[in-house]
């Protein structure tokens, strides 16, 4: 990690360097306008600096800390990141975690591809009036959202019982939530009908963008559908798959609000994700320090499967 | 890139030749079907947040779904906003010359009180306007300067910016809720706000937008001797509203839908909003289930009503920041 930390750092350093070479003007010139810049850029400074850059040295440096309230910290070294990879509520939460991801990235992914290759060619209205319908989950709010779910998962008045019931799926009640077993196969439904709500806004405008006279050439070709897509259309909204494969991955890896709501992690900490964990360390034992290091792992297996992602894809290209 | 995929965002996507449309496979109106099924099992929720809001007790609580209500109530937003009173705002007045045993003179709060419910909307309200302009103002100046100035330490800070978007928003909230006690801010909107505002999704956005204008203008300008504050009002914000339009309306729909940043930073009832309301009535009465839609309905239709107001704004304003430079 210490490495890469570097290496960004030197490619840092060398972006600024040639940033400084490539005009060819007077010193003044650039000072005077080196100064504008930063005029404009104060006030988005102060709120960038000051509460998203700060917090997060912060939270690394805390991270090997003995941190707590109402106590100074106590330098620990690395025996909050030794204790986390033998804590086995922390390994069940990262196996959740990876679970979540693992089942809900490529749903989402190939749901909204095929919701919103199948609604780009309807007619302007019908293709809005989808898109708006598959972004209600996301508009309404997680609060919103999770508490009508909650509702319907309900052991006795809820409507999936009901339901399983008259079609004869289940014979009894099923305690949705409260079972180990379906636990998290349902706070994963619920996550997937408020995360396809983004990517499909975002492939619908990219399939629009997707240049008509070459998809039209190469229909006169007497290229099928499948081919038209595979060929023509999928290379073209590779950046946009790319895009969504990341944010999907980051909000899968921050299922919080769901679990919070719905199980508190339970029942037996079966559905424990690392998010729900950081604030349960941070915020009802007051483990800071411990709650950071897990935040700082949790960042780090996040840049490193965004960076795998923009590798593959870039080697597709 | 960026600049290429910007002049694609002008074209308009070439309109389709109306018998193209009469000519759809049998799986093409297959999926339609099929994705129509789908799009109503997607706003069923919100139907049944709504309809259950109006619902008496008795079809609440039965087991066989109500689907539609035969007898439409009130009764659960009269239980709604018959809850804790707040005060709406409040005056601290000193009580005399009367002093605490530690010298601090003693205040007593004056000002009326209204229903909790309504305090926790106009505390929402609050967060989410004062987040929008504030976020705004600080992304339309920075993304013109990131887009169009050439000054050193651009190229640092955008790296610095790229990389600040791509980490999870949340794993920062440990260290914040510190600072924000440090600063005494704990427990006041203004904690919500101000990292929403740090977020650096609106300097990206505007920097984005702020590429398209044409640097011949500003160039014009200054040769005519405008100054930088005037350029930029008389020329930048006129050529980057649509771009401000759709950060405005991101920026206040996320900010509402907040709920982990807000969940952290506020805990007395009077500074609630209206999303962590809900939770607490749902950790408070969570077999109550009219009770709790009607505090979702009063989170949700507003929201939604902007949104589907402003929507063609907002997916623009999606599309353009997923469009990397």
């Amino acid at each position: 990690m210490k490495k890469t930390l570097q290496s960004k750092g030197l490619v840092i350093f060398l972006a600024a360097k040639t940033a400084i070479k490539e005009p060819k003007r007077s010193s003044a010139l650039v000072r005077r306008e080196t100064f504008a810049s930063y005029c404009f850029l104060l006030p988005s400074l102060i709120f960038f600096l000051g509460f998203v850059i700060y917090p997060m040295v912060l939270c690394v440096v805390t991270s090997f800390f003995d941190s707590t309230m109402n106590r100074a910290d106590v330098f620990v070294g690395l025996a909050n990141y030794k204790e986390l990879f033998t804590d086995p509520i922390f390994l069940g939460a990262l196996k959740n975690t990876i679970i979540i991801v693992v089942v809900s990235v490529p749903i989402t992914c190939i749901f909204s591809l095929w919701v919103s290759s199948a609604i780009v060619d309807l007619p302007e209205w019908a293709t809005s009036l989808f898109r708006c319908v598959f972004y209600l989950p996301v508009v309404t709010g997680s609060v919103a959202v999770t508490v009508v779910w909650k509702w319907m998962y309900n052991n006795y008045y809820g409507i999936f019982n009901y339901l399983g019931k008259t079609l004869g799926i289940i014979d009894k009640n099923i305690n949705w939530l409260g079972d180990e077993r379906f636990a998290l196969g349902c706070i994963i439904l619920i996550l997937l009908t408020t995360s396809v709500g983004q990517p499909i806004v975002l492939y619908v405008s990219a399939l629009g963008n997707v240049d008509q006279s070459i998809v039209e050439a190469a229909e006169v070709d007497g290229a099928n559908d499948f081919q038209c897509f595979w060929k023509i259309k999928w290379p073209a909204i590779m950046p946009t798959t790319l895009y969504i494969l990341v944010i999907t991955t980051i909000n899968s890896f921050q299922c919080f609000a769901l679990i919070q709501l719905l199980t508190s992690g339970g029942p037996n900490h079966s559905t424990d994700t690392i998010m729900y964990y950081i604030y349960y360390t941070a915020f009802k034992l007051y483990r800071y320090g411990y709650g950071n290091a897990m935040g700082v792992v949790l960042a780090v297996i996040i840049a490193i499967l965004s960076a795998v992602q923009f590798k593959l894809g870039n080697q597709d290209n | 890139m960026s600049a290429n995929a910007a002049a694609a965002k002008k074209q308009k996507p070439l309109k389709r030749h109306p018998s193209k449309l009469k000519k759809m496979s049998a799986y093409a109106i297959l999926a339609i079907i099929l994705i129509s099924i789908l799009a109503v099992l997607f706003a069923f929720p919100l139907y049944w947040i709504i309809t259950g809001s109006f619902k008496t007790g008795a079809a609440i609580n039965s087991t066989t779904p109500v689907w539609w209500p035969d007898k439409w109530v009130l009764t659960n937003y009269q239980k709604l906003f018959a809850g804790k009173s707040a005060p709406l705002w409040q005056l601290a007045v000193p009580f005399g010359s009367h002093f605490s045993a530690d010298g601090e003179p003693i205040y007593f709060l004056v000002g009326p009180t209204v229903p909790a419910a309504i305090r926790w909307m106009v505390n929402t309200v609050f967060m989410a306007v004062m987040s929008m302009i504030l976020t705004c103002i600080t992304a339309a100046m920075a993304g013109y300067a990131l887009a169009k100035k050439r000054f050193v330490g651009r190229k640092l800070l955008f790296t610095l910016i790229v990389c600040a978007m791509a980490l999870p928003k949340q794993v920062i909230l440990i260290p914040l809720l510190r600072e924000m006690s440090s600063l005494n801010l704990y427990n006041t909107i203004w904690a919500v706000i101000f990292p929403i505002v740090g977020w650096p999704f609106g300097v990206f956005l505007m920097k984005q937008f702020s590429e398209g204008i044409p640097t011949e203008m500003l160039e014009a300008a200054r040769i005519d001797g405008a100054s930088e504050a005037r350029t930029f009002v008389k020329i930048v914000l006129p050529m980057v509203k649509p771009g401000i339009g759709a950060l405005a309306i991101f920026t206040f729909i996320n900010s509402w839908n907040d709920y982990f940043m807000q969940l952290i930073m506020l805990s007395s009832t009077s500074n609630l909003t209206i999303s962590l309301g809900i939770a607490k009535l749902q950790a408070e009465n969570s077999t109550d289930f009219g009770l709790i839609m009607a505090g979702a309905a009063l989170a949700a239709v507003p929201i939604i009503i902007i949104f589907l107001i402003f929507q063609k704004y907002f997916t623009k304003g999606i599309a353009m920041g997923a469009v990397k430079g």
